[in-house]
């Protein structure tokens, strides 16, 4: 088992003619995901790449039974594509879209309230179950199938994780890329959920940043009731305050949000907190006593 | 993006809300003049600088007269101003705001962000204005009220009487504070400000609420759809390599180490600069290339870690998943010789074609020092640049 992706998933790619779309369509099915075509409003009815390409996610769907899309869409019109796939009643929109206005997303999340849309994202990484299927950019080559799940709010140091797990011998169940922004879809919470009731996960990773108090929401939860080694790491030890690192919601801002509260409140939920961002892969050997 | 408070009022009257008559100057013949026009003994000369702490810096000075308004104005264009939000260097006048004088009766807070655990935004107000909200928090937690709105209705009247009556409001400002904050939330919705604040909003003897000063801050990714708002920019306030940066679409935040980074994502960048300092080294910034750097932005990014006079070596840490690590290295080398870079450069990467990547750093016989891992490349920069 793996969580979100498996090798029952029928994605489309919002945004598959587009140079990224393209690119990221191709990667995933060589990685083995099974891509059933594309949605670029008013190219409904061509092929792309030998996919089909529909007007309207709604199409989509009644034409390839798809059951998750990847977006990859321009910032001004990212949400408006959120919004659609949801109206299509799409179990999983994954989308990668970085730079999208904040008040977009107010209203895609809004829109999205007691609708069954889980959404990972926005401005992430994207989501991939290791040896079976990808939602994202992650690059496939690096994974490898085994018993841990990750959960991180950044792109390439998700990719570190995967990276030292690989390299000390454990492989991974799903890393889900959850994104930098202020307003996500998933959280850290939902996505410990998932890894909760999969029985494959044996332990989690979970990385943060500073900005924001999803990671001590994350604690508690963790503290209460989730059951499996969780190694954590949170990056911004040394951000200045009131500077955005980079993520729109990496910043420290009035005194909240730091690392150090963070690790903190980790550390108080039993999470085996690293100090430094090379020390992810070991310790979760060392914690899992392999 | 921040803005200079002038300008933050002239966007929120624009909205409707209520806020002192006055212009800005950018000389003190300027404000002299209109501090005549103002009419009136009192008047208000306020150093426009993006920081907050202005007034126990100096920066905000009452006039009895026109005349000593102009004075005023004159020692104020040109100095230097400090605060605790400016750090030890200050910052540089450039011009002031000179506004009526009031009389206040009363200091009220009120501020609206997105809280994003709600994923909605959120009216903060409190009875405690014109002092520094974070320590009211700290100490008197119950003085702050706050309302959640639903973006769906927006700010409904009840939720702001209720913050009236909170705060202490009369029947009569009541009813005005439902329009301020009518005005207010639109403003917010309207033009993707990340941030209002309105710190003092002040209770006028006259029964009147005005935004006395305001902090408005706009979400950068929005920008492209508010010309009239990008034209607000001022780049005098902000640090002229961060500036040259952003023409590259280089994320880039400039810090006090001495140790440059370049790092592809925003997340591994942060990390980077927490590995030095764990290996006892101080980073001299934060730089993400992008997840699809190529040899040009490598050699801008380069470009800008020069201009820091302080940069003793450089890391660059890349986890090459997109971006091939060969693509990489050519890119480096190309830009070291092209741009003579003068101090150690220690190179570690990993990912796509890692191998051949790190072949072509060894046959192009310039001096660079590899590494394997995170920690390994944090130790050895940090002591090349410890033997500068």
């Amino acid at each position: 088992m793996a969580v979100l992706l498996d090798k029952h998933t029928r994605l489309i790619v919002q945004g598959l003619t587009g140079r990224e779309g393209t690119f990221h369509a191709k990667q995933a099915a060589a990685y083995g995901t099974t891509v059933v075509g594309g949605v670029t409003p008013g190219k409904g009815g061509t092929t792309h790449e030998g996919w089909p390409i529909f007007n309207s996610v709604h199409d989509a769907m009644r034409e390839t039974a798809a059951n998750a899309t990847v977006i990859f869409v321009p910032p001004p019109f990212a949400a408006d594509a959120v919004m659609e796939a949801t109206d299509a009643g799409i179990p999983l929109a994954v989308c990668i879209t970085e730079g999208i206005p904040t008040v977009d997303m107010l209203k895609a999340l809004t829109f999205m309230e007691g609708k069954k849309t889980r959404l990972v994202g926005p401005n992430c990484p994207g989501v991939i179950s290791a040896g079976k299927a990808k939602a994202g950019i992650i690059p496939g080559h690096i994974c490898k199938e085994g018993r841990i799940g990750i959960v991180s709010k950044s792109g390439t140091l998700t990719y570190e994780a995967i990276h030292q797990l690989t390299r000390v011998g454990m492989g991974q169940t799903t890393c889900i890329g959850i994104g930098g922004d202020p307003l996500i879809g998933t959280s850290h919470i939902d996505a410990l959920k998932l890894f909760a009731a999969d029985s494959d996960t044996e332990a989690v990773i979970m990385i943060g940043e500073i900005g924001g108090t999803a990671e001590e929401d994350a604690a508690e939860y963790i503290k209460r009731e989730f059951r499996k080694p969780v190694v954590g790491f949170i990056a911004g030890q040394t951000a200045p305050p009131g500077r955005r690192m980079g993520h729109a919601g990496a910043i420290i801002a009035g005194g909240k949000g730091t690392a150090a509260e963070k690790m903190a409140a980790l550390t108080q939920a039993g999470v085996h907190v690293v100090q430094s961002p090379a020390d992810m892969g070991a310790k979760m050997r060392e914690v899992l006593g392999k | 993006m921040k803005i200079h408070e002038y300008q933050a009022k002239s966007v929120l009257a624009r909205f409707g809300v209520p806020v002192p008559r006055g212009e800005v100057a950018f000389s003190a013949t300027e404000a002299g003049e209109i501090a005549r026009r103002l009419g009136g003994s009192i008047s208000v000369v306020k150093a426009q600088i993006h920081a907050g702490g202005r007034g126990k810096g100096g920066g905000v000075k009452l006039a009895k007269s026109p005349d000593e308004a102009e004075q005023l104005a004159k020692q104020m264009v040109g100095m230097t101003l400090i605060t605790h939000q400016t750090g030890p260097e200050g910052r540089k006048v450039g011009r002031v705001l000179i506004e009526e004088g009031l009389q206040i009766d009363r200091e009220l807070y009120l501020s609206i962000v997105i809280d994003r655990a709600a994923a909605c935004p959120v009216v903060i107000a409190s009875a405690a204005g014109g002092m520094d909200i974070e320590e009211v928090a700290a100490s008197h937690p119950e003085k702050i009220l706050r309302e959640y709105i639903d973006p769906g209705t927006g700010i409904v009247p009840f939720q702001s009487r209720k913050l009236a009556f909170g705060m202490g409001l009369e029947v009569g400002p009541a009813q005005k504070l439902v329009k301020v904050l009518d005005a207010i939330y639109k403003a917010f919705i309207e033009t993707d400000a990340s941030m209002i604040e309105i710190n003092p909003l002040i209770l006028t003897k006259g029964g009147d609420l005005l935004a006395l000063d305001a902090k408005v801050s706009f979400d950068d990714n929005a920008l492209y759809r508010h010309q009239d708002l990008r034209d607000l920019r001022d780049l005098t306030e902000e640090d002229p390599l961060e500036v040259e940066a952003s023409k590259f679409s280089l994320n880039y935040i400039r810090l006090d180490g001495n140790i440059g980074c370049m790092v592809n994502g925003a997340g591994l960048a942060m990390a980077t600069m927490d590995i030095i300092k764990l290996a006892g080294g101080e980073p001299a910034n934060f730089l993400d290339v992008g997840g699809g750097a190529n040899a040009e932005q490598i050699r801008n990014a380069f470009k800008i870690l020069m201009s820091d006079k302080n940069v003793k070596a450089v890391l660059i840490n890349i986890f090459g998943g997109i971006l091939r690590c060969d693509v990489l290295a050519q890119g480096v080398i190309a830009a070291v010789k092209e741009l003579g870079v003068p101090v150690p450069i220690v190179i570690r990467m990993e990912g796509t074609n890692v191998e051949e990547g790190k072949r072509l750093l060894k046959e192009s016989a310039l001096n660079f020092t590899t590494a394997d891992s995170m920690g390994e490349a944090a130790e050895k920069v940090v002591a090349l640049a410890g033997k500068r």
